[in-house]
């Protein structure tokens, strides 16, 4: 399973002081460390962005890129930004991917970059009238992006859905909708939809000690039901996806897996 | 009624479906640059070459010993009857005369329950062959894992900067080898016993002390026709689909199939045709006794073989051919 890293978020103090500074520094260290601990692809999330966003996506992309052989979730709501971001992705180190798109026609201009640009994107199944009540309206928010997608040039196996995953301590009973929903997700489509979530959202507003916990827990059962993707802290959740790979036969055993 | 028109559209049509992986069989590299050989580097499964690509065929090594071959069966020491006295005219033998693209020395002699012969005269054997083959060089311990660690430290810095294959490294001495070979700028063989999780574990204990994954091959130990090559077969296709389908960095290496040891203890390969009048004449059968089993190896995903009978080598040659 892909772990796209979390940590090169605007939310983190130390993170959008650095993205100010425009100071390399801070933010080439959290990626490096997140690609050794087992990202995949590292996440850049630059919030609404709308002043300078452009220019700030850019820098992030290519500072990330230098010290790290992965591809960047290029991850804000302004459009022009994630532009911006894809024209200097080096694709060479792996494909794009954008966060995001939804069923809210705001948010289609995304689909036209995924395919002017040949970037992968991630489909958020919400749409202008809130959040998704269930798996089943989730499933049919995914059959609208899905059929937008093909609309606008771009394939569905670029097309990774998101289920949204909502705070437990809040909506405790979506947590086993998201589940259901990444399972009907799957079925949507031969061969099967790639599917992502915000995995940390589930912990969103628990203590401290109790997030990891819950994180690694949610996610097992997540990976069972064929999850492709996390948008997650690798150091929390390597462990965990090393041996959900192990146990579902998807990597070799061998008594040091855990250290590969 | 479909015209010859349609047959020749619906013919033209038919793509045949093409897998591809996303992982790769490391490629290495042995021996000099102008006569060394390279074995692996594909990203298909055996053969699969209309899938990707296939760089480099399996490579054949022939096997000779630091002491004549009294423990071999009657029909492999003929065709080296005349050389066998000695490791040196054995090995340009197979060089020269069967045109042998590797060979592998196997330092039997060393062995404690036979000529026990000290690490310091496998040294010498090892340097008087190496200045006598332009070829690659395979250098084998005597399959005692105590013994073997001394011995092959002395014939690793014996052929120093030769850019051989050391081995077998297994789980009870893999450290003093694996470090003797890098010491000295070999490759190394891992060799675990029919046991797939136990094969990369090997390989990842010899990569944590700092031996690089792609200077290593594996060896996943091998069997005879008959005789458990099922488990053998099994084992390495395993291993090939977890480095191609797994992208498993960790089983990527080159597979060893060392064939003609395991094929030459059988009675198969020993019971003459005045015995057991049913199995046909001994010498045809004991060479394709040889033949068979590398063969199911190299279509399992062994890249290296090492093998005896001239004969059964050549056979082996001209599968490869027609599949390659």
């Amino acid at each position: 399973m892909l772990i796209i890293g979390e940590k090169l978020s605007i939310i983190a103090k130390k993170v959008r002081e650095a993205m100010i500074k425009r100071d390399k520094i801070p933010v080439q260290e959290i990626a490096t460390s997140q690609w050794k601990a087992g990202a995949g692809m590292i996440d850049a999330n630059i919030g609404p962005a709308e002043d300078g966003g452009e220019d700030l996506m850019q820098w992030m992309v290519t500072t990330i890129q230098e010290v790290v052989p992965l591809p960047v979730c290029l991850d804000t709501t302004n459009y022009k930004a994630i532009e911006a971001g894809l024209q200097v992705h080096n694709n060479e180190k792996g494909r794009p991917l954008i966060n995001s798109t939804s069923n809210d026609p705001e948010r289609f201009g995304m689909l036209e970059l995924a395919a002017k640009y040949s970037s992968q994107i991630i489909g958020l199944t919400v749409g202008k009238g809130g959040l998704p009540a269930d798996a089943e309206e989730r499933a049919s928010l995914a059959a609208e992006i899905m059929a937008r997608a093909a609309e606008y040039g771009v394939p569905l196996e670029d097309v990774y859905l998101d289920p949204l995953v909502l705070q437990i301590a809040t909506s405790q009973d979506h947590a086993l909708k998201v589940i259901k929903a990444v399972r009907m997700f799957q079925e949507l489509n031969d061969p099967p939809m790639k599917t992502v979530v915000g995995l940390s959202n589930i912990s969103n507003g628990c203590p401290k000690p109790l997030r990891p916990v819950l994180n690694n827990y949610f996610l097992s059962l997540l990976m069972y039901e064929g999850l492709t993707s996390a948008i997650a802290d690798p150091h929390e959740v390597a462990p965990t996806v090393k041996t959900i790979d192990v146990i579902l036969g998807k990597t070799l055993y061998a008594h040091s897996y855990l250290e590969m | 009624m479909l015209n010859a028109m349609t047959l020749r559209r619906i013919k033209m049509a038919f793509v045949p479906p093409k897998e591809s992986y996303p992982g790769k069989v490391y490629a290495v590299q042995i021996g000099s640059e102008q006569k060394g050989v390279t074995v692996g580097g594909e990203n298909v499964l055996p053969f699969h070459a209309f899938e990707g690509i296939t760089p480099n065929r399996p490579v054949i090594a022939y096997e000779i010993q630091d002491v004549p071959p009294n423990d071999w069966p009657e029909e492999v020491q003929k065709p080296y009857k005349d050389v066998s006295n000695d490791p040196v005219s054995w090995a340009k033998f197979c060089q020269d005369t069967l045109k042998a693209g590797a060979i592998a020395l196997r330092l039997m002699g060393t062995h404690p329950d036979r000529e026990n012969r000290s690490p310091e005269d496998a040294a010498k054997t090892v340097k008087d062959v190496l200045a006598s083959i332009e070829v690659p060089l395979i250098i084998l311990g005597s399959n005692h894992a105590e013994k073997d660690a001394s011995v092959l430290v002395s014939a690793a810095e014996a052929a120093k900067d030769r850019n051989c294959i050391i081995g077998k490294a297994q789980e009870a001495n893999y450290k003093t080898i694996a470090a003797a070979a890098m010491a000295n700028n070999h490759k190394l063989i891992a060799m675990s016993e029919l046991d797939i999780n136990l094969s990369k574990q090997l390989n990842i204990l010899i990569t944590q002390m700092g031996f690089e994954k792609e200077r290593i091959i594996t060896d996943p130990m091998c069997s005879a026709l008959g005789y458990g090559l099922e488990y053998t077969y099994s084992v390495m296709e395993r291993i090939r689909l977890a480095a191609l389908t797994q992208n498993d960095a960790t089983m990527q290496q080159p597979i060893l199939g060392d064939v003609g040891m395991y094929v030459w203890k059988v009675k198969e390969t020993q019971a003459s045709e005045v015995d057991v009048p049913q199995w046909g004449g001994l010498e045809d059968r004991s060479i394709a006794w040889e033949a068979a089993t590398a063969t199911a190896l190299i279509i399992a995903g062994a890249e290296l073989l090492i093998m005896r009978h001239p004969a059964a080598a050549v056979a082996v040659e001209k599968v490869i051919e027609e599949l390659i």
